[in-house]
């Protein structure tokens, strides 16, 4: 997925947080994780408290109708000229490519776009919305890291490689097939089962292979799926997301 | 829950089917890389470019088509027009029955595959000899195709070693230079002995009415060498603008389809053979086929008619992978078929609606399509057109109460303070479908509801440091 025209340039240091469902339901140390960054780099968090979600669970599943309605209501949400910064490739790209898509005939379109354009990944915004490219501290890890699909042609994969292969301690281990997906894929890992476990299996293989200590990724849906794949099975895999290695090497400046 | 059919297909693919299928098709992904990160230094550009020059055919059929048509007059050849797959089939035995022909050789073509020719011709009594090495062995078989280039990805030797014991074509051997040689033997007089040749086309060039047929084992020069009469089928999408346009397009169905650089015998046919030249058919015939294209370009989805059936995508689709080309019940599997398949099907597009959603939307298919169709995006359409027209699809959760909390805030955080249940109930015990089957697979995480908005909340008052919960 790519960026459809050209992003609004970052002025200032205020953003807001779009937490993501997953972070609100399951993963809320990702959030403070990403809040804690943000703070490091300077920046003022806001967080709307009337968030939800981005609308790609009814955008997948080919109910745009509903979808479109969730969208309205993070542009409410998300009002005003701060960007969005979120912990998520996933949930950034149904906000500046997924949405555009689904408003193309619809009169609002204008605003969901001007909703895409200051819409971050959270590696990104740091990386190129913010110009740092490098993180102190120390994570002594092999990190394996997984490219999550959404980020396919965006710089996002790039950003998170480079900050994190930028900290002190950490090792960035390769796997094998890594452009190949997890398996997750939102209401398919439902509605296909079969195809989405074989898949998750084939690439906790690779990953195990590799040795890691840790398998990172910018998105928790792909963690949530491997992980809980590899906890019914009984195998041992620990995951993080990248905002929560970031934290965790801030911890240990020297 | 109700799962998808093609993840029932692939939780029944046969073992030795499915490895057969995915070792093929990922060695297939592998060379195409390799290939094209070795040659080019941005190979990106070739695919937008190419993807630009078959937009803007798609878009301007309507005066190419005419042009194609007067060019190819020109040039010696008569033009069919065939608006259904019938009109088709009958287009090509008026044109076998006009001469009286009995026996036809044919290379390989996808669209026969999707008007079904073979059978046609069988009823009427001709016989149709497939001379590409995987449909001949799919036509022995009477099986089907299940990759678009490499026809029995599905097979292993030792499967066709026993069909072709079984056929007298000799004793058990699995070595395929034997089965080769096999297969040789047995057409080389069929090629002597046929009325007409029909080939496909990969190309056809509206300026020079040139028409390109790429192959690597020389089938489709076989075909015309003998015969006098040599028909083309094809699509009326697979036009080229200008003869230039193969130096690109050659290069890439080489290199996307095969991962070489160029095709072994590529046959590039101007017309029937000209007073003087020494050899070659009498008559050329073009079939054009619509067969439901038409109405794909009034589509929404027009864009999938860029396509130059490469097979790049299934080789690199994990779908495909797991499920295999039968899965996908049309004669366009992985992602392009998911596409392609229901939408020829015209107003009988329910029947294969559920094939769109048989993609997690990784995008890796987009990213190694020689014309850069934006894939996952005409998937995610045709979603929205099911959903619309109202076609069930097993295993999706409605969408409708989930887009009331989450556009009431209220009720959105009465479900994050509500969700704690989940960690005291068993799931047997929920009635939620959905959660069922991701616990049918995998270990659902703790629900922390709200948790965050808590944190946030201490630290705005200066009491919230370092990690919620340690990992």
């Amino acid at each position: 997925m790519k960026l459809s025209s050209g992003r609004t340039p970052v002025v200032g240091r205020r953003v807001q947080l779009m937490a993501t469902c997953l972070c609100d339901a399951f993963h809320d140390d990702v959030a403070a994780a990403t809040v804690e960054v943000l703070e490091h780099l300077g920046c003022e968090v806001l967080f709307p408290e009337g968030q939800t979600c981005c609308g790609q669970p009814a955008f997948n599943g080919g109910d745009w109708s509903a979808s479109r309605r969730v969208v309205r209501h993070a542009v409410r949400t998300f009002a005003g000229e701060y960007p969005i910064v979120v912990p998520s490739g996933s949930c950034a790209a149904m906000l500046f490519h997924g949405a555009a898509l689904e408003f193309e005939r619809e009169p609002d379109l204008a605003e969901i776009e001007s909703l895409g354009r200051r819409t971050w990944e959270l590696g990104d915004f740091i990386v190129n919305g913010l110009g740092v490219t490098s993180w102190p501290g120390r994570f002594n890890s092999a990190v394996a890291l997984h490219r999550s699909c959404h980020t396919r042609g965006t710089a996002s994969s790039e950003a998170v490689a480079r900050l994190l292969s930028s900290i002190a301690g950490v090792r960035l281990v390769e796997f094998g097939e890594a452009e190949q997906c997890c398996g997750f894929g939102g209401t398919f890992s439902v509605a296909f089962p079969h195809i989405s476990a074989a898949m998750g299996d084939l690439k906790l293989d690779h990953v195990r292979a590799a040795k890691p200590d840790v398998l990172v990724s910018g998105d928790m849906s792909c963690l949530m799926h491997l992980s809980g794949l590899a906890a019914r099975e009984g195998i041992l895999v620990m995951t993080m997301h990248f905002a929560q290695v970031l934290r965790d090497a801030l911890a240990r400046r020297a | 829950m109700r799962t998808q059919p093609i993840d029932d297909a692939a939780a029944s693919l046969r073992p030795e089917t499915k490895a057969a299928v995915y070792e093929g098709s990922k060695i297939g992904h592998e060379k195409r890389t390799k290939i094209l990160l070795g040659d080019y230094a941005i190979p990106d550009r070739l695919r937008s470019l190419a993807g630009e020059i078959k937009q803007h055919v798609v878009e301007n059929l309507d005066t190419y088509l005419p042009a194609l048509e007067a060019r190819l007059a020109a040039n010696g050849a008569q033009v069919h027009w065939a608006a259904t797959a019938d009109a088709a089939c009958e287009a090509v035995h008026a044109i076998l029955k006009a001469r009286g022909a009995k026996r036809l050789v044919k290379a390989k073509t996808m669209v026969s595959e999707e008007i079904g020719l073979g059978d046609y011709l069988e009823k009427h009594g001709i016989e149709a000899l497939e001379t590409d090495l995987g449909e001949f062995i799919v036509q022995l078989d009477h099986d089907r195709p299940s990759h678009i280039i490499k026809p029995i990805i599905h097979k292993n030797r030792r499967q066709i070693a026993e069909l072709f014991e079984r056929c007298g074509l000799g004793p058990y051997d699995e070595d395929p230079g034997m089965i080769t040689q096999r297969a040789r033997q047995f057409m080389r007089h069929k090629y002597l002995e046929a009325d007409a040749g029909l080939t496909g086309a990969n190309f056809v060039v509206a300026e020079s009415g040139r028409v390109v047929v790429v192959t690597n084992e020389g089938n489709a020069r076989f075909c015309l060498a003998a015969t006098r009469c040599h028909i083309v089928l094809v699509g009326i999408e697979k036009i080229l603008p200008r003869d230039r346009d193969l130096a690109l397009f050659l290069n890439l169905i080489a290199r996307s389809g095969t991962a070489q650089q160029i095709s072994v015998y590529n046959e590039f046919v101007s017309g029937p053979r000209a007073p003087g030249q020494p050899d070659g058919p009498d008559e050329m015939h073009v079939v054009f086929v619509d067969n439901g294209r038409t109405g794909v370009l009034a589509s929404e989805c027009r864009d999938i008619l860029r396509c130059i059936r490469c097979g790049a995508c299934l080789n690199v689709c994990p779908v495909y992978r797991q499920a295999g080309g039968h899965a996908y019940r049309s004669v366009y599997p992985g992602p392009v078929g998911a596409v392609l398949s229901p939408l020829l099907l015209g107003e009988r597009f329910p029947e294969l609606a559920d094939l769109p959603k048989a993609s997690s939307l990784c995008g890796a298919c987009n990213e190694v399509c020689p014309v850069n169709i934006p894939i996952p995006d005409l998937l995610l359409r045709l979603r929205d057109r099911a959903h619309g027209e109202g076609v069930p699809s097993p295993g999706t959760p409605p969408m409708g109460a989930w887009a009331l909390m989450a556009t009431q805030p209220a009720a959105w955080k009465a479900a994050l303070a509500g969700g704690h249940v989940l960690n005291h109930l068993p799931t047997r015990l929920i009635p939620v479908p959905a959660l069922r089957a991701w616990e049918a697979k995998r270990e659902l995480p703790p629900w922390r509801g709200g948790e965050f908005r808590k944190w946030l909340k201490l630290r705005r008052k200066g009491q919230g440091r370092g990690q919620i919960r340690p990992q």
